[in-house]
């Protein structure tokens, strides 16, 4: 979990930081106190940072009463380091490591100083999210800003579209085929999962948006895996007909011979059947035709899980 | 052509006024004048003097308000009494990144209701950034018989229900255009709405909407709208069903696929690559979403012919886009998400000689473990390979002076530059330094520069060099930059046609703004969040000019003094009286 340096927006990496012992409920607070700890401008000690969720830089405290103390931060003298890109080496954004004076931060080429504190007002850092004060983003200029933590983030920066983040954030553009995990392929319309049978050769894929109740998932397993099931039906006594009757896979699932589960996106196996349909095709990411004799022990944690998702 | 001159050609030096109307009557000046479709030629014609004044305005027939609130309804409905086409924006530009509160205002509806009185043959309404109900859809389609097209950019405050309703009774409806809006999606079955006798539809694009729609109704609609050219699917429609609708629609020139994801079978995908060979009109690919290379080959008998490709949403390989574009030699235009990297870079510049503008947008905008995504390697890379290069929007996390230099040297005609070093205030990654020369090379170099976004680290020198050079300038955004007033004065002092500027978490205070103080006149807005500038500042500059509207809008928990965002913009309708109470106007 070490994150490199660029990656602490803040500019506060973990190498670097002791950790904060307030960061709890950071949330709502107005902890001038933490902020100003976390404030630390070249020269003096870095502020810790607990853990990247909870990085707050309470904005509101910022925003409400701590401007002059911000600016007084500023002053104070600390240890700014901004992370550069990632692609970068581990230069700061901005390494002040001068001797504190007005460093809004602005000067890094060393020219004529502080006139950005001159103005009269403190270098007020923006909020990030009016809302929610736990996400940060406090920047007062170009140069010496106050960037939040990795996982916070400026509201609106960078500058794309609603439409276009909400678009990405719900289908990320990731190739997540073979990794073996997520088998599940969201695409629009559909939702392949792998079905593997102890005993088959080989794996088949279904479509379990095409099914609309396990009725209907079970003869189409029925239908696929027959070729397979033909030769464990011995011991039940197949009694004629052509080849295996839309009931005999049931019979032979809920039966004594196979039982159909699921990997769920838990990780858990849990027993087909038990949760609502769609709840299932949500959740749903392999099915497995397993042995009975496997599943045991199976049935109670399904029901368990189910009580507690509901 | 100079109104003026067209005026002293008709006049014999001797003339008075009396002869000179009679020899040059209203109507002929009117018929002339109707052939002006630019809305800056037409201000300028506007003020030659009374007579073309009167001219212009009966002729008239579309108006473009950039700032609804710049003017009111009543004014335009008295000054042009013969509009067809509005043209609308509302919101300041930042809202979009949702840094203007929810209710801020630019609601349509006081609107709609002046034109149904003053406009009842109104037929176009497109709108960017306005505050849009269901009830106001509804009185807009039952309110305006001849209305035809409806576009809508980035709009909120409606659902499906309101895109219902124009699909049931807009009869003439030639145009349903809705893109990228905060729309509430409550199902598919608006489209269902367009009666069985409606054949008129020209441009569909419902790719904002996410949820699904009756393919029955959508197919039996595009087979019976002869006249479709611009077909822009959502994501639920799926690669079979878009093979059905282009075997009725080979006539499409713009198209915006569904899902491109999904499996197919050897005789679907023939089918679907036979399909999409027949359009031969099509000059324009959108959509391709969650495209799986193995089926881009499919497009290849349309990419001969296309001069714009949207990529935006398909996460496509370097490889991948590189196979793809060696069959797209005529390509002006092309979106793409940064997974394609410099590689993929690489081939556009290699593939691509007629390339014009290229947007290359982060698949992964916030997750800064991500060391993929473009450098400044792929932007070089295209600037060699594609001179006509005029427009760019690039998402990068890394940038160097010297390849900007580079990239302006092999491509001096740039209009629009537009740069977002995504992590804020960072340097030159090479050599540290701030990344003005950058910006600096590119306003010395690209003189027919009309819009420059900038990023990276930037002192006050990039705006010296910004207000010395970019005289053409109408558009400039700026974030995390500056190191003083210094800066922002440059610009407010420099760039005679600046129209708007746009301004978030900088160094500038009242001295800054108040040295445009002359200038806002001349501006659309001026947007200022996050900066140093304090209500006492926006006071003075209300009480200065009047003619202005300045408006603060506060946030919760902030001090009482600092005026934390600032919208000031030019209006002849006087303070608005629509504002929340977060937004007041001094």
């Amino acid at each position: 979990m070490s994150k490199p340096i660029e990656h602490d927006y803040i500019g506060l990496s973990e190498q670097q930081l002791p950790s904060m012992e307030k960061s709890s409920d950071k949330k709502d607070g107005l902890h001038l106190k933490d902020t100003e700890l976390r404030l630390g401008l070249p020269g003096s000690e870095s502020p810790e940072r607990e853990d990247h969720d909870q990085n707050v830089l309470s904005l509101k405290s910022f925003v409400s009463g701590a401007k002059r103390g911000f600016s007084d931060a500023l002053d104070g003298g600390g240890n700014w380091v901004f992370s550069g890109g990632s692609g970068g080496g581990t230069e700061g954004l901005f390494s002040p490591r001068r001797g504190g004076k007005n460093n809004g931060g602005k000067d890094l080429s060393g020219s004529d100083s502080g006139s950005v504190l001159k103005d009269g007002a403190a270098r007020k850092p923006s909020v990030v999210q009016e809302k929610k004060p736990q996400v940060a983003a406090t920047s007062s200029h170009g140069n010496g800003n106050i960037v939040p933590a990795s996982k916070a983030q400026v509201v609106g920066w960078p500058p794309i579209r609603s439409f276009r983040k909400n678009t990405m954030a719900s289908h990320p553009p990731k190739n997540d085929d073979g990794d073996g995990k997520a088998e599940a392929k969201l695409g629009s319309g559909c939702l392949y999962v792998k079905v593997s049978m102890d005993g088959a050769p080989y794996l088949r894929k279904v479509d379990l948006k095409i099914y609309g109740s396990y009725k209907e998932l079970s003869s189409a397993l029925e239908k696929m895996f027959s070729c397979f099931t033909i030769g464990q039906c011995g011991s039940h006594g197949v009694s004629g007909g052509d080849g295996l009757s839309e009931s005999r896979l049931i019979d032979l699932l809920h039966g004594s011979e196979y039982v159909l589960t699921y990997e769920d996106k838990d990780g858990d196996w849990m027993l087909v059947g038990d949760v609502p349909w769609e709840m299932f095709t949500d959740s749903c990411k392999r099915l497995r035709i397993m042995k009975s004799t496997e599943a045991i022990g199976l049935a109670p944690r399904a029901m368990e899980k189910c009580k507690n998702r509901t | 052509m100079e109104p003026s001159e067209l005026k002293r050609s008709k006049d014999s030096p001797n003339s008075d006024e009396s002869t000179r109307r009679s020899s040059f009557p209203d109507e002929v000046l009117e018929r002339v004048l109707s052939l002006l479709k630019s809305h800056r030629d037409r201000s300028s014609v506007s003020l030659v003097c009374k007579d073309w004044y009167n001219a212009e305005r009966w002729s008239r027939t579309h108006v473009f308000i950039g700032n609804c609130y710049s003017v009111s309804p009543e004014i335009v409905a008295r000054r042009f009494p013969k509009i067809r086409s509005v043209t609308l924006k509302g919101k300041p530009r930042f809202s979009d990144f949702n840094l203007v509160p929810e209710n801020w205002g630019a609601d349509i509806h006081a609107w709609l209701v002046v034109f149904a009185a003053k406009y009842p043959f109104l037929e176009e309404l497109r709108l960017k950034r306005m505050a849009i109900s269901d009830e106001s859809l509804e009185f807009l389609a039952v309110s305006f018989p001849n209305f035809k097209a409806l576009s809508l950019l980035s709009c909120d405050g409606f659902s499906t229900n309101g895109l219902a309703a124009i699909a049931t009774h807009c009869k003439n409806l030639t145009e349903l255009d809705i893109q990228e809006n905060g729309i509430d999606d409550k199902g598919g079955s608006w489209l269902s709405c367009f009666p069985e006798s409606f054949t008129s539809l020209e441009v569909l694009n419902f790719a904002n909407l996410s949820s699904d729609i009756n393919f029955d109704a959508l197919e039996r609609l595009v087979g019976r709208c002869k006249s479709m050219r611009v077909l822009k699917l959502n994501r639920s429609v799926s690669l079979e069903q878009l093979q059905r609708l282009l075997v009725n629609a080979p006539q499409l020139a713009e198209l915006g696929t569904g899902s491109f994801s999904e499996e197919l079978t050897f005789r679907q995908y023939v089918e679907l690559e036979s399909a999409l060979s027949n359009c031969q009109n099509m000059h324009t690919l959108y959509g391709l979403w969650d495209a799986k290379g193995i089926y881009l080959p499919a497009l290849y008998p349309v990419c001969t012919h296309l001069t714009f490709l949207n990529l935006s949403y398909a996460a496509l390989r370097s490889d991948e886009l590189a196979k793809l574009l060696a069959h797209c030699p005529r390509l002006k235009r092309l979106w793409v998400l940064d997974t394609v990297e410099d590689k993929g870079l690489e081939a556009v510049g290699l593939n691509c000689p007629l390339l014009e503008e290229l947007r290359v947008f982060p698949a992964d905008p916030f997750d800064e473990e991500i060391i993929h995504g473009v450098t400044e390697a792929g932007f070089v890379a295209v600037s060699f390979g594609c001179p006509r290069l005029h427009y760019v929007l690039y998402f990068c996390r890394q940038m160097t002076n010297a390849a900007v230099a580079t990239i302006v040297q092999n491509c001096p005609d740039f209009t629009h530059f537009r740069l977002c070093i995504m992590n804020p205030g960072q340097p030159d990654y090479i050599t540290n330094e701030p990344m003005d020369e950058a910006f600096g090379a590119v306003v010395k170099t690209c003189t027919k520069l009309q819009r420059l976004s900038v990023s990276g680290r930037l002192t006050d020198l990039t705006f010296e060099y910004i207000g010395r050079y970019a005289k053409n300038l109408e558009t400039l955004s700026v974030a995390f930059a500056g190191s003083s007033d210094w800066g922002m004065q440059c610009v407010m002092g420099g760039c005679s046609k600046l129209r708007k500027l746009e301004i978030r978490d900088c160094p500038f205070g009242n001295a800054a703004l108040l040295s445009g103080l002359e200038k806002y006149e001349s501006m659309r807005s001026l947007w200022m969040s996050a900066c140093n500038v304090t209500m006492n500042g926006c006071r003075l500059l209300a009480r200065e000019m009047p003619r202005l509207n300045v408006e603060v809008m506060k946030e919760d928990g902030s001090d009482d003094s600092q005026a934390d965002k600032v919208y000031v913009y030019r209006s002849i309708a006087g303070p608005r009286r629509d504002a929340p109470p977060s937004v007041l106007t001094l």
